[in-house]
């Protein structure tokens, strides 16, 4: 198996890939390359958007993720912490509350919904606006993918990304907190285990970007857990009433595209999903052409976390659900309200590190020659078919080119122009 | 001393009047080729955003330009020559909040008056000549730390 520089959440299976090509588009950060019919990937320019596992038609990229058997418990206590977009993978009448039953039947000690923390997050962040005078706009930080776009790519714009807690974080050491408490055990002796539909949280567990701890212990993918609890949901069940899920709210749903940016009392908002438009919008932002955008949510997947790829329903029945329960439980912002100000006054929501931006290998550690091997690059470009084919194995001709600067790739390996060049 | 024997990168791009589509490119390409560079990130963000700023104008107030890029480990340069209507009165220019700016253009978000003291604040060295009714050359110069 390959050695990474970076921790990712997937790697290639060499015997499954066919060297079709696909993924070489797909990649938003030109990370992929093809070489004798096999796919790797560059570990600096991977960010672990999952573009790749979704566009292989042969399910080479494999996503690893941690799973419910395969991981031996722990600690003593085994917490479940859902993603909100584990109820919209559930048809209506499954009530969210009939969902966390059904965590604990299919084997967790306890369960911790993240709705509250929405809330909180949802109110630090908008004390947060109403505060800054530094450079606009601010840009969510609850996507790893993003933040990790943004570190490899646009390493200016980490001073944008906003500097608070995610709810799942707040979450988690909340859970620890009160169930160590409760149960006079240490904090280290509770497993937080996140439920989730993304690939990038699983990295961003083991390797945030703040270069900090997470207080979650493991990510386990939606589409593992599924099958167990559908069944788990199915049957009657005459406890829920005996379960204290009191703290439903749904709201801010978090899950779901321009769901928290309705509640953040500024007018000047952009909601964008999907690497390509992200990556569009960030381009503009770079260029300072979004002067007057206070606050930015992007999330990789397209229409939000509900698109990830390890969710088990399809997006768009997954968002219709979304609203629906959005629309049944409200959020619950103004009952908060007090205490989050009060939390956010105290530092309780602010990340301990800043986001900084990812160090690339540059094309030579000396800037003159660094600077020559840009010239020799541009010369190379210039002599390429620029149709971005592909059949060399990177992604565009200017990746080829670089590759050849870089050592990397054959000037040969481009078959276009060596075939030109016979005639 | 960066004589012009140092000059070991120089590229020209070119910029069309009115394009509004195509705006903002040069910018980026030459910031993807300062990060390429390893430029501190300092560095590379003044470069772009005085040399989208310049860019911005010939889109609004010129017909074209050539843009001419030099680098060197010392310092960057950016001279932007365009054909135009020039600018009558320089110093006027220059000021915070001036602009002729029609209301299509202030639509579109511009029209501030903030450009040309933008350059001025990113760069180094920033060189500004015109002739009304041939054109303008604004050169830009930004050090690099050694
Ligand atoms: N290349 C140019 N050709 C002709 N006139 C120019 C040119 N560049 C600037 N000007 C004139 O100088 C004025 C000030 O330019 P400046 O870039 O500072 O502000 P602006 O373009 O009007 O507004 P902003 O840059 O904030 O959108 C412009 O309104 C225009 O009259
Ligand atoms: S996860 Fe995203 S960035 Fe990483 S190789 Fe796949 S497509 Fe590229
Ligand atoms: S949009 Fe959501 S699911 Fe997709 S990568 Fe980002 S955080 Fe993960
Ligand atoms: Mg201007």
């Amino acid at each position: 198996m390959a050695t990474y520089k970076y921790y990712h959440a997937h790697e290639v299976n060499q015997e499954a890939c066919h060297g079709r090509m696909k993924c070489l588009r797909a990649c938003p950060t030109d990370a992929i390359r093809v070489k004798d019919g096999k796919a790797h990937f560059i570990s600096e320019l991977c960010v672990d958007c999952g573009e790749c596992i979704t566009a292989c038609p042969h399910g080479a990229f494999v996503p690893l993720a941690d799973t419910l058997e395969g991981t031996p418990r722990k600690g003593k206590l085994r917490v479940a912490i859902p993603s909100p977009v584990l109820y919209s993978q559930f048809p209506s009448e499954v009530s969210p509350r009939r969902i966390l039953r059904g965590l604990l039947q299919i084997g967790f000690d306890h369960v911790f919904d993240v709705a509250k923390a929405c809330d909180w997050a949802t109110l630090a962040t908008r004390s947060y606006l109403k505060e800054h005078t530094g450079r606009w706009p601010i840009i969510s930080s609850f996507c790893p993918a993003v933040v990790r776009l943004i570190q490899v790519k646009y390493p200016e714009l980490t001073e944008n990304v906003l500097p608070l807690q995610v709810p799942r974080e707040m979450t988690a050491r909340e859970a620890k907190r009160k169930l160590a408490r409760e149960n006079g055990i240490s904090e280290s002796e509770v497993e937080a285990v996140y439920i989730t539909s993304c690939p990038a949280k699983v990295v961003s567990i083991r390797q945030p970007a703040e270069g900090t701890k997470s207080a979650l212990d493991t990510a386990i993918a939606i589409s593992e857990i599924y099958p167990a609890l559908r069944e788990a949901v199915s049957e009657p069940d005459s406890k829920i009433k005996d379960e204290l899920f009191d703290d439903i709210t749904y709201g801010p749903g978090w899950s779901s595209l321009g769901a928290i940016t309705g509640l953040l009392e500024t007018k000047r908002w952009i909601a964008v999903s999907g690497m390509s438009d992200v990556t569009k919008l960030l381009d503009d932002i770079e260029n300072s052409k979004l002067r007057n955008v206070e606050f930015i949510e992007a999330a990789a997947c397209l229409g939000g976390c509900i698109g990830g790829s390890l969710a088990v329903e399809n997006v768009y029945v997954a968002r219709s659900r979304t609203i629906r329960l959005a629309q049944k439980f409200g959020h619950n912002i103004a009952r908060h309200e007090h205490r989050a100000e009060r939390l956010y006054r105290s530092g309780f929501f602010s990340i301990e590190s800043p986001i900084a931006p990812r160090a690339l290998s540059p094309l030579d550690p000396d800037i003159a020659r660094a600077i020559a091997k840009v010239k020799e690059r541009d010369e190379i470009y210039a002599s390429l078919p620029k149709i971005d084919c592909g059949a060399c194995g990177s992604p565009t001709c200017m990746a080829f080119a670089e590759d050849v600067v870089k050592g990397y790739a054959e000037l040969s390996a481009c078959v276009v122009g060596a075939a030109r060049a016979a005639h | 001393m960066t004589g012009e024997r140092d000059i070991v990168l120089k590229e020209q791009f070119s910029v069309t009047g009115r394009d509004f589509g195509r705006a903002g490119s040069v910018s980026t390409t030459i910031k993807s080729m300062l990060k390429q560079i390893g430029f501190p990130p300092d560095v590379v963000r003044r470069v772009a955003i005085a040399t989208y700023e310049a860019e911005m104008n010939v889109v609004v107030y010129a017909d074209r330009a050539t843009v001419t890029f030099e680098v060197t480990p010392a310092a960057i340069t950016v001279t932007l020559e365009d054909q135009g209507r020039g600018i009558a009165d320089i110093e006027q220019a220059m000021r915070e909040g001036y602009s002729t700016a029609t209301d299509e253009i202030r639509e579109m978000g511009f029209g501030a008056g903030m450009g040309l003291p933008n350059i001025k604040k990113n760069s180094d060295d920033l060189e500004v000549t015109s002739e009304v009714g041939v054109g303008t050359i604004v050169r830009i110069k930004v050090l690099a730390p050694q």
